[in-house]
């Protein structure tokens, strides 16, 4: 078995840490990671909760998978309650501290109750500490990172924080692992923020042994492993490009939403590619991409590591800011850039190092700006509100400004970290607010990839592309190819891609192995490594299982049918260019069939049948 | 033919595949902090590079070694710890100019590269060819193959 069968409880408000064994049962329905974590916080908590209470719990998880050599297999996720959404969240994260947690011998760490001062949690294997967090409370994550190496003068601890903007309650901050990598949305490190924790830091020297059946484990790892070498999109396309290489193809199908969702196609964006970060640049000679990165265990690399031009306006005086960092990945670049009419690359680098300094989600924030434009252009919002800033679209100098603001929480930038959702409301004009359960769209027009606004609607932490990504088969062909303008058979497509996901995030792995993985992949890894019977129909059956849950989980917190809805700008507002011209996105007509296949009434609400048949 | 592991840190994306095939190939678990072979991060530089034992032809290690728990494999030309012999005294890890000879506190031995008896893991696990396992004459041959073709290019 790959899981360590252990969990740590930290008690935050008795300053409590005790081991107790993992729930073999739940194990084998949920298998772990976001299935498992997302039973226990069901059980342990009451979904009416106030997200950022002492009674909300945060879970940090890792899958079975984690910490081995299946390729990917490093990656954790942080299962609460949303404070920006009210639903459950559930935002998953690579770097090494997953990997660290699980070598250390643990599956996951329940955080309950609140610290009555500021704490950070220290993990050496066996040994759990709650320790002071004097002196970094109140610091960016890249001084606590520097602090507590410093510290334990040990540069294999793996730190996993959050900045300054969650400790200030924007409502979309992240916890940031390894410096820069996060788990990014729906607020999670506000949560781990209004529990007066700071950091989590861990070092594992026990490593994960016990696999089922190693010689069954080094064959389908290493078969898998071919499959993504052997694969465009993750044998070349990621490693060479990043997530940016769907920059200009997103544009060219019309589906790059614009201008705060106004238009589908941004003039700009040749300027703020994946290729854009290949160029060298006139200043220096050299590109803003340095070079990719790994994630643990990750064969494919699609980690971007930048530099800002060192001419650039936003670190004149800021050396802190030369060095090489992560950089641009498509969401960050098209919610920092696209969505707000910026095509600055250096400006947008900036705010992604920002970002990543101070923990926040890019995609809420650029959204939140977005929308903070029209709302400055509409005259709702004036010079007065912002503190001077000129909030006008394509305005470089007033994104990095809002940045700096939602980075310290100080200032416009506080009304900033409360989110389109409510920022919107506050001025007046709620429909200018591009979100879903309160949660900011990613990077992919619904009218023009019309299964997307159904997987927005229905996504359970509010609008997400990583909940079903069906870009994979309306745009790319994976892993058959479906008409991006027509919802014929979306309904089903949503579902198929939601359920597969789920249990890959459940597994360890990352979610970008399924360019070129299926369950047909995936499952013989975790058979071989897993006890119990892991095949890609129980692999499905558990990822179904897992989303009935987190759909019970939602409802019990008070969300109805109401919420599976998309803003009328794209139900009503047809778009201007490209191939959707003309077109609205018709949720309409995919969600009834959508709640069918489910097996859910008219109301959205499992059937006992259902629940019956998934055994939830 | 003697070979050599050839680490070419240009090529290297920092996943740790190499450190979880050593340590399972030597220890039977997915456990970095006991890889003989490690990655390292300079963050600031965006760069990272594998380091293990070279296999010094006089090899320090082996001389400074009081117990002569240290030998030479005939057959691939490692130098190898005999776990029976070494009483864990750390002279050979002091003695090593590279650090690549270090403590297993859970052994009380020393562990350093020992090519795997001539398949070494960490080679084969590594995905981008960072680490490959060439003919020891002849490790500079893609380097120089490719600054050939840059003067083929050039003339």
């Amino acid at each position: 078995m790959a899981w360590q069968r252990r969990i740590l409880r930290v008690n935050l408000t008795d300053e409590t840490c005790v081991e107790e064994p993992l729930n073999m049962d739940w194990a084998m329905k949920y298998l772990g990671q976001r299935g498992l974590a997302s039973k226990y916080l069901m059980e342990e908590i009451d979904p009416l909760v106030d997200a950022l209470s002492p009674e909300n719990k945060l879970i940090m998880a890792t899958g079975p998978l984690t910490g081995t050599m299946a390729s990917t297999g490093g990656r954790y996720s942080v299962i609460t309650k949303s404070p920006l959404t009210g639903a459950i969240a559930c935002s998953n994260s690579g770097g090494f501290i997953g990997a660290e947690i699980k070598q250390a011998g643990w599956d996951m760490i329940i955080f309950e109750g609140r610290a009555p001062q500021p704490v950070y949690l220290y993990l050496e294997n066996d040994a759990a500490e709650l320790c002071s967090a004097d002196e970094i409370w109140g610091k960016t994550v890249w001084q606590a990172d520097e602090i507590l190496h410093t510290k334990y003068q040990d540069p294999l601890i793996r730190i996993a924080a959050v900045g300054r903007a969650a400790e200030q309650g924007c409502l979309y901050s992240a916890i940031v692992n390894d410096r820069h990598r996060a788990a990014g949305r729906s607020g999670v490190g506000t949560v781990m923020a209004s529990k007066q924790l700071k950091a989590v830091v861990v070092r594992g020297t026990k490593g994960v042994g016990g696999v089922r059946d190693p010689k069954a484990f080094f064959k389908a790892t290493s078969e898998g492993k071919k499959v993504l070498s052997d694969n465009a999109v993750t044998g070349e396309g990621l490693p060479v490009m990043g997530t940016q290489v769907l920059m200009n193809v997103i544009n060219e199908v019309g589906a790059m939403p614009t201008r705060n969702m106004r238009e589908v196609q941004f003039e700009g964006a040749s300027k703020i590619s994946a290729e854009a970060m290949h160029e060298p640049r006139e200043s220096d000679g050299e590109p803003n991409l340095v070079t990719n990165a790994a994630c643990f265990g990750c064969t494919i690399a699609c980690g971007r590591i930048s530099t800002i031009d060192p001419q650039h306006y936003t670190i004149q005086n800021k050396p802190e800011y030369i060095g090489a960092s992560g950089g641009l990945e498509y969401e960050a670049a098209w919610a920092l850039g696209s969505d707000t009419g910026i095509d600055d690359l250096d400006a947008l680098t900036y705010a992604n190092f920002l970002c990543n300094e101070d923990g926040w989600d890019p995609i809420s924030f650029g959204a939140t700006v977005a929308a903070a434009m029209e709302l400055f252009e509409l005259g709702a919002i004036t010079t007065e509100h912002t503190g001077g800033i000129d909030m006008s679209f394509g305005s470089a100098e007033a994104l990095t400004k809002a940045a700096e603001l939602v980075s310290a929480g100080e200032g416009f930038g506080i009304e900033l970290g409360m989110g389109s959702k409510r920022l919107c409301e506050k001025y007046g004009h709620p429909d200018l607010s591009m979100t879903v359960k309160g949660q900011e769209f990613p990077a992919y027009d619904p009218r023009g990839i019309q299964g997307m606004g159904l997987a927005y609607a229905t996504s359970n932490r509010g609008a997400c592309h990583l909940r079903g990504y069906t870009v994979s088969s309306e745009i790319m062909g994976v892993p058959v190819k479906t008409d991006p303008l027509s919802t014929e058979g979306k309904p089903e497509l949503v579902k198929a891609f939601q359920d597969a996901t789920a249990a890959v995030d459940s597994s360890g792995l990352c979610v970008f192995t399924t360019f070129a993985w299926t369950l047909e992949d995936i499952a013989p890894q975790v058979a071989a490594a897993c006890e119990g019977s892991w095949t890609p129909e129980s692999m499905l059956a558990a990822g179904e299982r897992i989303w009935n849950l987190e759909r019970q989980f939602n409802l019990a917190a008070g969300l109805t049918r109401a919420d599976d809805t998309l803003p009328k700008r794209l139900l009503k507002d047809a778009a201007k260019t490209g191939p959707a011209k003309g077109m609205v996105n018709r949720l309409d007509e995919m969600l009834p069939l959508y709640y069918e296949s489910r097996g859910w009434d008219v109301e959205g609400v499992p059937t006992a049948a259902t629940l019956s048949r998934l055994d939830v | 033919m003697l070979k050599a592991l050839q680490l070419e840190p240009e090529k290297c994306t920092g996943c740790l595949q190499c450190e979880m095939a050593c340590s399972y190939e030597n220890e039977g678990v997915f456990n970095p902090s006991k890889s003989r072979i490690k990655v390292f991060t300079f963050h600031d530089e965006g760069r990272f590079a594998p380091y293990t034992c070279s296999q010094c032809s006089e090899a320090w290690c082996l001389h400074a070694c009081p117990v002569e728990a240290i030998v030479v494999n005939e057959k691939t030309g490692s130098k190898d710890v005999i776990e029976d012999i070494c009483v864990g005294c750390k002279v050979c890890t002091i003695a090593c100019p590279f650090g690549t000879v270090n403590y297993n506190a859970d052994s009380g031995k020393v562990i350093k590269c020992d090519l795997c008896g001539g398949e070494p893991a960490c080679a084969e696990a590594c995905p981008t060819d960072a680490i490959t396992y060439v003919d020891a004459d002849h490790t500079g041959l893609e380097r120089m193959r490719a600054h050939a073709a840059q003067t083929v290019s050039k003339s």
